[in-house]
């Protein structure tokens, strides 16, 4: 599969809420922070299935994480959805444009294929 | 008000306290009834899923209140450390705040004017460019309770309470009986406007998917349509991915409510736009008024970053992004905002006080706050008190430590705590530094070293 462009939205999920309180060394933080969300037409037509790495590369930085299917029409095609958290700051860039905010919604991102032992699970502490 | 139920209060007896206060979201719910049984919250009622999990998973950490460069060490040597590190830096920041009590909060300023710090709290990366935007067009609101017992239009935009404010719904704007809306639900029409259909927009009348980074584009388009101006439908479609029919529809809808409110959220804060979105946002809301009465409100996330706006301001003068360091206070997001300060390698120490910078900073900021000594303050264990200098590990305001909150429409809430913790408040480390660093001041000793500041 060859690169392909996307638009990346970073949010807010009830998993990754829920898990900062239960600790953010703890699974349920781990796991929500780390799933990509995906069109499942868009999987399709990329050939990719679930639990598929993928990295994911913008301006500003990559990670490989493992692919989901989004809930049925809850993204649209040529958007993905990851929840707010370590791995979403790294595609973030440091400038805000004299706002102070960087820009951490609609971040332009390329995605390809990876391998499963390509899998970002390094924490940043 | 907390009452125990049982005869005889012995320690492991059943403590119930009534009207108890969230402070994991804005919404600051005060009707929870917390059931305590020694320091472990064992029921939460009224809570939703987010303030379960939040009172549930706050028992006592068997963890050290202090820790220097790793090392197990006494509050009382964390303190004397914290303050050296801030009063000997040229260029301190402290950051954070919207995780901790409004006296807290005062106290943390306190220490910034003192040590010429650069103040600015977790609004700079949430809604800061909707503070910025207040100041430039204002802000036509009212309170939560306003919205309860009007509004008959509510639009939620870029915004996913479902998800980010579980009980906003019941508590405060959909669902509820209002002295002006008897029929609840069946008298509100809710309008989602989001880039992706979200748990929200399942409950809304209508769902509006837009393009992403086309909210501003989609607001003027609306604030033409209020002022009846005629616009290029083709336009108008191409750029915001809705035809002109149904923003019309839209504006006809808001033009007939009786009492309109829009929530937004940080689908236009934190997309390309930024404060320009919810200046549009602002302008349209006002623009509003002019055919029946329209308010709009941010959604604001952490349980208290509305009280680190209103604390800030009042000793500031300005909400977030203050630089203390000439002995006045200047405002200027971008360049004293922490992600800029940190971005730009300008900070050489900081305080971050409950919030995860390391976590949710861009790269260049968390490698520049990874370079400096820095402190940090907060209940649980996190990547920022993880490689933090001097790391304190604080009770959490609500659970244990009383105090004052603030709702997101600037309501101010107690908080009614339900057990001790043995872990010390961020208020008593704050006031610990603060006393160090006036110490130094009154006997002649100038922070940043040798007086360049
Ligand atoms: S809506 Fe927010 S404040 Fe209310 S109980 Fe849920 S998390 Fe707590």
């Amino acid at each position: 599969m060859s690169e392909e462009t996307f638009i990346l939205i970073p949010g807010r999920t009830s998993d990754q809420g829920c898990g900062i309180s239960e600790g953010k060394y703890a699974r349920r933080y781990s796991d929500a922070i780390t799933a990509v969300q995906m069109n499942a037409q868009d999987m399709e037509r990329l050939g990719l299935s679930e639990g598929q790495p993928v990295r994911i590369r913008s301006e500003h930085g990559s990670v490989v994480l493992p692919l989901q299917a989004a809930r049925a029409d809850e993204l649209p095609q040529g958007l993905l959805f990851m929840a707010y958290g370590e791995y979403s700051s790294r595609l973030m860039g440091g400038e805000t444009h004299g706002s102070g905010m960087p820009t951490s919604k609609g971040i332009d991102v390329t995605i390809e294929a990876a391998e499963a032992d390509e899998v970002d699970t390094g924490r940043i502490a | 008000m907390s009452a125990t139920s049982g005869s005889g209060a012995t320690e492991d007896a059943l403590k119930i306290v009534e009207d108890a206060t969230c402070t994991f979201c804005g919404c600051v719910c005060d009707d929870i009834e917390l059931h305590v049984q020694k320091h472990t919250i064992v029921q939460a009622k009224r809570a939703c899923v987010l303030g379960t999990a939040w009172f549930l998973n706050h028992e006592v950490e068997d963890v050290p209140s202090c820790r220097i460069e790793g090392r197990p060490a006494s509050v009382e040597e964390g303190i004397e450390r914290a303050a050296e590190i801030l009063y000997e830096a040229r260029y301190p920041l402290i950051y954070g705040l919207s995780d901790t009590t409004c006296e807290s909060q005062r106290v943390a300023v306190s220490i910034a004017d003192w040590i010429g710090a650069n103040l600015d709290t977790t609004t700079s990366v949430c809604h800061g460019p909707s503070g910025m935007a207040f100041q430039g067009v204002g802000e036509v609101t009212c309170s939560l309770g306003e919205v309860r017992n009007r509004a008959d239009l509510i639009i939620f935009w870029g915004s996913n309470p479902a998800e980010s404010h579980p009980r906003h719904f019941t508590r405060y704007s959909l669902m509820p009986t209002g002295m002006f809306v008897p029929g609840g639900r069946k008298e509100r029409t809710c309008v989602v406007i989001d880039v992706r259909k979200t748990k929200s927009a399942r409950a809304a009348d209508l769902f509006i998917p837009i393009r992403p980074r086309k909210d501003f584009e989609a607001l003027w388009t609306l604030r033409a349509l209020a002022a009846d101006i005629e616009v290029d439908a083709e336009q108008v479609e191409r750029e915001t991915g809705q035809p002109l029919a149904i923003w019309q529809d839209l504006m006809d809808r808001m033009k007939a409510a009786r009492f309109g409110v829009i929530f937004f959220g940080m689908g236009l804060t934190m997309t390309r736009g930024k404060h320009a979105n919810s200046e549009a946002l602002l302008a349209l809301t006002r623009d509003m008024n002019r055919h029946t009465r329209f308010v709009c409100k941010p959604n604001r996330g952490h349980g208290n970053v509305t009280g680190a706006d209103n604390v800030v301001s009042w000793r500031t003068g300005f909400p977030f992004g203050v630089n203390l360091g000439r002995g006045y206070p200047r405002f200027n997001p971008g360049e004293y905002t922490a992600s800029d300060v940190l971005a730009n390698r300008e900070a050489d120490a900081a305080m971050i006080i409950a919030s995860d910078p390391m976590a949710n900073f861009s790269e260049p900021a968390r490698r520049h706050l990874q370079s400096i000594p820095y402190v940090a303050l907060d209940p649980k264990e996190t990547p920022t008190t993880r490689a933090a200098t001097v790391a304190f590990t604080v009770a959490t305001y609500g659970i244990n430590v009383a105090g004052t909150a603030y709702r997101m429409d600037d309501v101010p809430i107690p908080l009614r705590p339900a057990f001790e913790s043995p872990h010390p408040s961020d208020y008593e480390i704050l006031r610990g530094i603060e006393k160090r660093v006036q110490q130094w001041y009154a006997a002649g000793r100038r922070p940043g070293g040798d007086g360049h500041r």
